[in-house]
């Protein structure tokens, strides 16, 4: 990736991100890989947020799921830390609280596997300005 | 990867949905499920509090995204037959209540928190693909800094630190300051008890602050931004530092930014913690190396700032939002909030409240939906007393105020003030003469000492505070505690020492019952203060084993064996070995 000299690099620069997540998640392209976004801030972390995302990170090639896992900011629930936010292909982001390792495990086998949603959801409670 | 189960339906799991059938909702509408022969296909499952307690209990059916309301048993049915099986919608359920704002349900819109939860801090890739630097790229390209000085001005963004002061204004004046050298500053030393919007904005999306510091120093004619952080967010300066480091890497700062001949470098200064630092004259004298102690207004830093250069201090949240500002156009930002409050407030809940968070809201929203539709309601469903906000220089809102549509203006209408964003939420059981105690402890250990109001009239206060939490008061201590909390108000030099006894004039406007309570009927309304709580023996209890007596270890309690026994109070340490040791409960507090 070279150094930003002009606005048209800048574009350039997007598209070319956007085109190789376009080929990582979406259908048409060769790998479906599942978008996982680990609340790591401060507090997600103290809630244990890093052992969550290790244990992830560690476990999903074990049982040969194909996902990117990502660590992210603070979500906003503070209440319901450590908190995930798993994208399965062509679908809506679901957010999980209170995610400890059993549940995370649940996660994996019931809801990355399955696709059966499991106790914990957040609703998402905001609207986005994009 | 397809689900076994077709559709799923969500339920509440906050308290007052749970409990308002008295039935296990989600073995109950399982067990329905399998009656229509469903259960293979549908299942129901609990899902974190909704925030919509009002209207419970609530059910969401995913993937349909529809949400009932005021569910009772019987609607069950009606949902499986009507919605699960015919999928026609039970309108009657369906509460829509349209935000104004953003034209959807939700009470919250994002526009600071933007990126927060969705980007990997750690990666401008992520940050430059959702329009990430776009704002930079069309401020140097597109306007003159007089242009982008207008657009922020016409935004009515104000202040997000506290003071509310118009950002553009503030930008004008800093610009019009001749200097051969100007700074931007971005005041990173969130210091309010309870507050944590500038650390997660820093921890989440440091980008934003980056590009907004550029621009703005693009638009005063800086070349130089310093970030004053504390030391107490490691985090935080980890990511910005590795953020700050990748947007030099992409040429997004540093010299001949977009190929213009616009220079940006940003450094970041640590702050030790200290409260009054977060006052933009102290914080400059803290960054020169000086004692972090504030000076006198006039000179504003935006004439004499950092060096005796030309300075403009702006709030992380405040910068947060430029980006967005330059992206969407002033008028979109205007069109948001109140009359004079433009945009959203990020605000940090805590307190007696079910869904401790970070929010953000339109300006304008009130405090019962942040409260109730947001955070979930009270925790264990007791009564609302007070929100302080603005930390220990703020006030408290009270019930009265629920309805207050919150902005800059009203909120010091009612006594408090906006402060940078940290909400605590008292019920019943909080004693608003501790709460004043508290603030003033914080503001007595953070006070700098340079000024003779702060310093000592502080500590006085404080001291007052202390003797009626101990029942040791009088109605004269409330008299002079009034008295002196204007003069210290009066007299001191900066907003520290200003505002301090904010917390005292408002909970004695507010709950003035309360302070004659703790001097005139000696005891604690909320129960809250123990020095007013005295141990009794329960008559009905006591068999008269004198194990009570023997254990008290100042002998204040009397009685022969076999017959009830009395506590003197006057001898009594209130050291409650007589009521671990009790084993037929006898012995309780009052």
């Amino acid at each position: 990736m070279g150094i930003v000299k002009t606005v048209e690099d800048l574009n350039k620069i997007r598209n070319s991100i956007k085109e190789k997540n376009k080929k990582l998640f979406s259908k048409n392209g060769n790998a479906k890989l599942i978008d996982i976004k680990i609340g790591m801030a401060t507090c997600g972390i103290a809630s244990g947020a890093k052992g969550v995302m290790d244990f992830l990170i560690e476990e999903l090639p074990k049982r040969n799921i194909n996902a990117k896992v990502k660590q992210t900011g603070c979500m906003g629930y503070c209440y319901a830390e450590p908190t995930i936010a798993i994208t399965l292909p062509n679908q809506n982001p679901i957010v999980f609280g209170y995610v400890d390792l059993k549940k995370a495990d649940e996660i994996i086998e019931k809801f990355i596997k399955k696709g059966e949603l499991v106790d914990g959801i957040i609703p998402i409670n905001y609207e986005l300005a994009t | 990867m397809s689900s076994k189960y077709k559709k799923s339906l969500l339920v509440c799991n906050g308290s007052s949905c749970q409990k308002a059938m008295n039935i296990d909702l989600v073995q109950h509408i399982n067990d329905k499920l399998k009656e229509y022969g469903l259960d293979n296909e549908i299942n129901a499952i609990l899902s974190v509090c909704f925030n919509k307690c009002s209207i419970g209990p609530n059910i969401i059916v995913h993937p349909d995204n529809v949400e009932y309301s005021t569910v009772t048993k019987d609607d069950i049915d009606d949902i499986i037959i009507e919605h699960l099986l015919n999928n026609r919608i039970v309108d009657r359920l369906v509460y829509n209540e349209i935000n104004e704002i953003s034209g959807t349900s939700k009470k919250q819109y994002r526009i600071v928190l933007r990126n927060c939860g969705f980007i990997d801090p750690e990666n401008i890739e992520d940050y430059i693909e959702l329009k990430g630097y776009d704002a930079l790229a069309k401020c140097l390209t597109e306007y003159t800094p007089v242009e982008t000085i207008q657009e922020i001005i016409k935004s009515g963004l104000r202040g997000r630190g506290g003071g509310g002061f118009s950002t553009g204004l503030k930008w004008e004046i800093t610009s019009k300051s001749e200097a051969d050298q100007k700074y931007v500053v971005c005041n990173a030393d969130e210091g309010d008890p309870g507050a944590f919007m500038d650390r997660s904005v820093l921890e989440g999306d440091p980008h934003s602050v980056i590009e907004a510091m550029a621009i703005c120093g693009y638009a005063i004619g800086a070349n130089k931004g310093i970030v004053y952080i504390r030391a107490e967010y490691p985090l935080a300066i980890k990511r910005l530092k590795i953020a700050i480091d990748q947007a030099r890497e992409y040429g997004l700062i540093g010299k001949k930014i977009f190929g213009t001949d616009f220079n940006f470098e940003i450094e970041l200064k640590y702050g030790a913690g200290a409260f009054v630092c977060g006052e933009e004259t102290a914080l400059i004298q803290s960054m020169e190396g000086l004692r972090g102690e504030p000076t006198l207004k006039p000179p504003f830093p935006s004439v004499s700032g950092y060096l005796g250069k030309p300075t403009n201090v702006n709030n992380v949240e405040t910068f947060a939002n430029i980006p967005a500002i330059i992206n969407k156009g002033s008028e979109w930002f205007s069109s948001i909030g109140t009359e004079k409050s433009k945009g959203t407030k990020v605000f940090a809940l805590a307190g007696k409240i079910n869904n401790v968070g970070l929010i953000e809201v339109p300006m304008g929203t009130t405090l019962r939906e942040v409260i109730y539709d947001i955070g979930g309601g009270i925790v264990n469903d007791k009564k609302f007393k007070a929100a302080q906000t603005g930390g220990p220089s703020g006030g408290c809102l009270t019930e009265k105020d629920l309805d207050l549509p919150i902005d800059f203006d009203s909120l010091s209408a009612a006594g408090s003030m906006m402060g940078s964003g940290g909400m605590i939420i008292m019920d019943e059981d909080d004693c608003m003469v501790a709460m004043a105690r508290f603030y003033l402890e914080f503001t007595v250990e953070e006070s700098c000492g340079k000024c003779a109001p702060c310093r000592i009239g502080n500590k006085r206060l404080h001291e007052m505070l202390i003797k009626l939490c101990d029942d040791k008061g009088t109605l004269e201590d409330i008299d002079l505690l009034r008295n002196l909390s204007v003069v210290v108000k009066d007299t001191s030099l900066c907003g520290l020492g200003q505002t301090s006894p904010n917390p005292i004039l408002s909970t004695m406007k507010n709950f003035y019952d309360e302070y004659h309570a703790h001097v005139v009927d000696h005891k604690c309304p909320s129960g809250q203060c123990t020095s007013f709580l005295k141990y009794y023996i329960d008559r009905e209890h006591c068999i008269g084993c004198l194990v009570c007596a023997r254990n008290c270890p100042t002998n204040a309690i009397f009685g022969e064996k076999k017959k009830l026994h009395i506590i003197n109070h006057e001898i009594c340490i209130k050291c409650g070995i007589c009521m671990d040791k009790c084993k037929f409960d006898a012995v309780y507090l009052n």
